[in-house]
């Protein structure tokens, strides 16, 4: 080894070193944040950080279905209470009678708290007459049987207003005395866990205990009634638990999958291990370049990200191919300049990805820049250092000259790539409505199927995705209390106006202290509760004396502490709260769902209705639309992909005019990469595959790694004193199937984004490498000394 | 991307809305209008049985009924009683609807299985099998206009006096749950017209609902 050599090693070894120490401590992620903005509106970080940190994102909805209902209830009933126990599992709601006895009693215990009815005006003499007078027409009325239980202690029926002023269009169903879909074939369960969203490790522990659990429960029924009992869940944590281990094992495998037949491949090409293994060594070197560069320049590291590795592979594994066949004697002023050329426009259309508000996209960026740049140096001032000078690689100028004969009889044909341009623009122009998907849930790593159980369970629970919701950011939990107050007063002037049909507020079961001190001061004393009772109740089928109960009862109010959200822990209720009014980074936010009327899409004159009532309430809340912002993220992203993409595109036509400083080689150059792009949107339209973010990412990967095969082409028709022809050949041909099977292996991926890089990407640069071929300028066949001028 | 799941929650507190209640009061519908169940199996004599047959076919034959009503409650909590009117729709086999028009209106159905409450323009809709309690009740008339006896003596024993001309049902709940709330029910009425239908729940609160005039569409 020269001297040079020597430091280059000593270089590259220390280098890789610090890499492996910054990639081992780096922090990785498999959650579904690589799909949120960077960048994010006020609204969307609310959106983000509750999708994320929020109590919903801490809720599991199992199903139980098979066999009948009683087996059913049965294992809902044993779940229930084998994970009241376990301590991954927080809240658990079977809706078992005694727990819905529980939360009305509760409410039943607070309502002169918790009623909005409450107030001096109420236990006037008047107040009282007209009040207890309505309770009496109740009383006479079908809900008779249950309020006449409570008349005595209640005899305003505040309970009744409290569950009233509830959003009671449907009531919940029950088969066998357990929660059930409302076409009773599921007994439904909802659990909290107590890790957090972003703890995946603790929620796959809560997925698990419920996994478990109705294992055990089902073990426990006896053998005849165990039949066909299946358990199904979803929300959140199932979703998020479920996408790393898809990320996890799909990077694994692919990654695996792919390094293994490209080896083959090679070990074919080289016959020689030895050789095999160094031109590894680049793909390492820039993977670990890639991690490490990711982990500096972002605070986590997406599992995603390095399922993009397996492009690295596709691409860096062609710098030591070009190496090891062409064989140059002068490999460094031959075929190296090509190379820098094609790394350079392949960083130049990653960089464009750089700037991307998807942190999808610019950690692939940064990763793909930081990887090839390393691997093309090793693949210089390493690779050539470590070839042993007796290695004997197998010569295929056969091959070569082999191609070269198909070369000549391709370029005949090249008059049938104005026909295929012609055909691809006629088909996207046809396509052109449909192009592109407009589902920001194409780029989540959530299969299908898993979606599709979701939205199953959340239409078995009732319980669609909510659309709207009025979000009131406050610096502390009383101020975001009585701005939810302040709010909530208005959104009931439109729901009984009918604009729209109902909202929610965590006051409903925790008003504000204000609100409640201020109802607590209503309360008469018992002396004077008692005088306005007789006064109040002329004319009424009954007398004071036999609402001593309800006298007690404000009694009792009157001295009660206030009520806190601590009161509520662990309730079905306290899930409530804890769901509506959270504590984030910058104080406290209430939020206000708000349902229409009818659809689930609130009327635009609606929106308009609850914005501006919510404005007038002058407390800083915002109506959310969470699909609207949902879709709007997404058109961002597309928007900005595309636009980035023909960025990359244009930076790499640029470099090729400094390079080249000749326009028709530059048009050479770039005719077959546009071609095959336009080829492949093509034929994903004509299949009626929508285009994704991840397409137009694989789009510039076919440019970037497409300019490659042209530049050498044409290196190939103007300097064909510099490599064999046959040999450049060769090594293009090897090195493009090496990319297809990178890129074919992840077409085969179950996670969307993978699979759709893969299947751009894959024929994409075949079609770039043929079409290169077929536009190539004509070789000169002139011996090498005439071609040196 | 999935929005927070707080309609779930929201879920959650539909579910404190108070079940029973549209269970029991299907009861005095569903018996005041539909037609009583009529089970021979307490009948005393041949004779008597031979009229509950008849009077079993007269009541099958009246395919629609839209008449008045008036109600009153005896409650034990109140010193005097509860008064309140409206009107009792029926049409064969499954529809039946209670439309109390004073002192508070309110409008209850039972259609093809569902039982739906309206009151200040809130409906509220329920599967009468998420309310086994009301079962039994809704059961028995839907059997009676099938003539599914079978069914019916599986809640009640119908004791059956008088003539076709004016005759006394009294039913008394054999289900377990049912009878936790009903003592009885005791139906009187002229051939093929019911008069009066009294309930008598178990802690001796009564309410009885006479039949008025029909009204004329």
């Amino acid at each position: 080894m020269t001297r040079a050599g020597m430091t280059a090693t000593l270089i590259w070894a220390l280098a890789a070193l610090i890499a492996a120490i910054i990639a081992i401590r780096a922090r990785y992620t498999a959650d579904l944040s690589a799909f949120l903005p960077r960048r994010a509106s006020a609204t969307q970080s609310l959106l983000v950080e509750q999708l994320r940190e929020g109590p919903a994102a801490h809720l599991i909805i199992a199903a139980i279905a098979g066999a009948d209902a009683e087996a059913r209830a049965a294992v809902s009933r044993q779940m229930a209470l084998r994970l009241r126990t376990n301590p991954a599992v927080l809240v658990i709601d079977n809706g078992n009678e005694a727990q819905l006895e529980r939360d009305r009693e509760f409410l039943f215990g607070h309502r002169y708290l918790l009623s909005p009815r409450v107030s001096p005006q109420l236990f006037t003499a008047g107040g009282l007459h007209a009040a207890i007078g309505a309770a009496l027409d109740v009383l006479a009325s079908s809900a008779g049987p249950l309020v006449k239980t409570l008349f005595l202690r209640d005899p305003t029926l505040e309970t009744l207003a409290i569950i009233e002023s509830l959003d009671a269009s449907h009531a919940r169903h029950s088969a066998a005395g357990v929660w059930s879909s409302p076409d009773g074939t599921r007994a439904l369960i909802l659990a909290r866990t107590r890790a957090s969203g972003a703890d995946i490790d603790g929620q796959q522990a809560a997925c698990a205990a419920l996994e478990r659990s109705f294992a055990e429960s089902v073990a426990a029924l006896p053998p005849a009634r165990r039949s066909a009992l299946t358990f199904s869940m979803s929300g959140p944590p199932v979703l998020a638990v479920a996408s790393r281990a898809t990320i996890k094992s799909q990077v694994w495998r692919l990654s695996g999958l792919s390094a293994a037949c490209i080896a083959l491949l090679l070990l074919g090409v080289y016959r020689s291990p030895a050789v095999l293994l160094l031109t590894f060594v680049p793909v390492a070197s820039g993977a670990l370049a890639g991690v490490a560069a990711v982990a500096l320049g972002f605070s986590v590291v997406h599992g995603i990200t390095l399922g993009f590795g397996v492009t690295l592979i596709g691409e860096s594994v062609d710098y030591a191919i070009y190496l090891f066949i062409q064989r140059s004697a002068d490999f460094r002023r031959s075929v190296w300049p090509t190379i820098r050329l094609g790394v350079l426009t392949s960083i130049c259309g990653f960089a464009a990805l750089l700037p991307s508000a998807f942190p999808g996209l610019s950690q692939l960026g940064l990763y793909s820049i930081a990887g090839l740049a390393v691997a093309a140096l090793v693949t210089r001032f390493v690779l050539p250092e470590w070839l042993p000078r007796t290695v004997r690689i197998r010569d295929l100028t056969a091959v070569g000259s082999c191609l070269e004969r198909l070369l000549a009889r391709l370029r005949v044909a090249r008059g049938a790539l104005l026909l295929i341009a012609l055909l691809a623009a006629t088909l996207l122009y046809l396509h052109r409505g449909v192009l592109w998907s407009r589902e920001l849930n194409a780029l989540s790593p959530i299969r299908a199927t898993d979606m599709q159980l979701d939205e199953q369970l959340r239409a078995a629970a009732g319980a669609p995705d909510t659309g709207y919701i009025v979000a009131v950011a406050a610096p502390d939990r009383e101020a975001a209390l009585a701005a939810a107050d302040a709010v909530g007063t208005r959104l009931t002037a439109l729901v009984e106006r009918g604009v729209i049909g109902g909202f929610d507020s965590p006051t409903r079961f925790l008003p504000s202290l204000a609100v409640q001190e201020a109802r607590r001061r209503s309360l008469p004393p018992a002396a004077v509760l008692r005088a306005r009772l007789d006064e109040g109740l002329q004319g009424l089928p009954l007398t004071a004396a036999r609402l001593e109960p309800f006298v007690r009862d404000v009694e009792q109010a009157r001295e009660a502490p206030l009520l806190r959200q601590a009161d509520l822990a662990g309730s079905s209720l306290g899930l409530v709260v804890d769901a509506l009014l959270v504590e984030g980074a910058a104080g406290w936010s209430a939020l206000l769902p708000v349902s229409a009327r009818d659809s689930a899409d609130l009327p635009g004159a609606a929106i308009a209705q609850v914005r501006s009532a919510v404005a007038s309430a002058a407390v800083g809340a915002e109506l959310l639309d969470l699909k609207g912002e949902a879709d709007r993220l997404y058109a961002g992203y597309l928007h900005e992909a595309v636009q980035l993409a023909f960025g990359g595109f244009i930076g790499i036509v640029l470099l090729l005019f400094v390079a080249l400083r000749s326009a028709a080689r530059v048009a050479r150059v770039v005719a077959p990469l546009a071609l095959s792009v336009l080829t492949v949107a093509a034929a994903f339209a004509a299949l009626g595959h929508a285009l994704t973010i991840l397409h137009v990412v694989g789009m510039l990967l076919i440019v970037a790694v497409g300019s490659n095969y042209a530049l050498f082409f044409d290196r190939a028709g103007v300097h064909p004193a510099e490599g064999s022809l046959p040999l450049t050949l060769a090594s293009l041909l090897v090195a493009n199937l090496a990319t297809v099977i990178a890129f074919g292996v992840l077409a085969f991926s179950s996670v969307p984004v993978l699979a759709d890089l893969g299947s751009t990407v894959a024929p994409g640069t075949l079609l770039a490498l043929l079409f290169a071929a077929m536009l190539a300028p004509p070789v000169p066949r002139t011996t090498p000394q005439a071609a040196l001028r | 991307m999935r929005a927070p799941l707080l309609a779930e929650l929201r879920e959650r507190r539909r579910a404190l809305l108070p079940p029973p209640l549209l269970g029991c009061a299907v009861l005095s519908c569903v018996l005041a209008i539909g037609g009583p169940p009529l089970v021979s199996s307490a009948a005393e004599s041949a004779d008597e049985s031979a009229v509950f047959g008849e009077l079993l076919e007269l009541l099958a034959e009246r395919r629609h009924d839209h008449v008045t009503f008036t109600e009153v409650q005896q409650l034990a909590i109140l010193d005097r009683p509860l008064h309140s009117s409206g009107e009792l729709l029926y049409d064969a086999p499954d529809r039946l609807e209670k439309r109390t028009l004073e002192p508070r209106r309110e409008d209850l159905l039972l259609e093809h299985g569902m039982l739906s409450v309206e009151r200040d323009h809130h409906r509220r809709s329920v599967a009468l099998s998420d309310f086994p309690q009301a079962v039994p009740l809704v059961e028995s008339l839907r059997a009676t206009l099938a003539g599914d006896r079978a069914a019916l003596v599986r809640y009640f024993t119908v004791q059956f006096s008088g003539t076709l001309a004016r005759w006394t049902l009294e039913l008394t709940p054999t289900d377990a749950t049912l009878k936790r709330s009903v003592q009885h029910i005791v139906i009187t009425g002229e051939t093929d017209r019911i008069r009066t239908v009294q309930l008598r729940q178990s802690d001796g609160d009564t309410s009885t609902l006479t039949i008025g005039a029909e009204v004329v569409p």
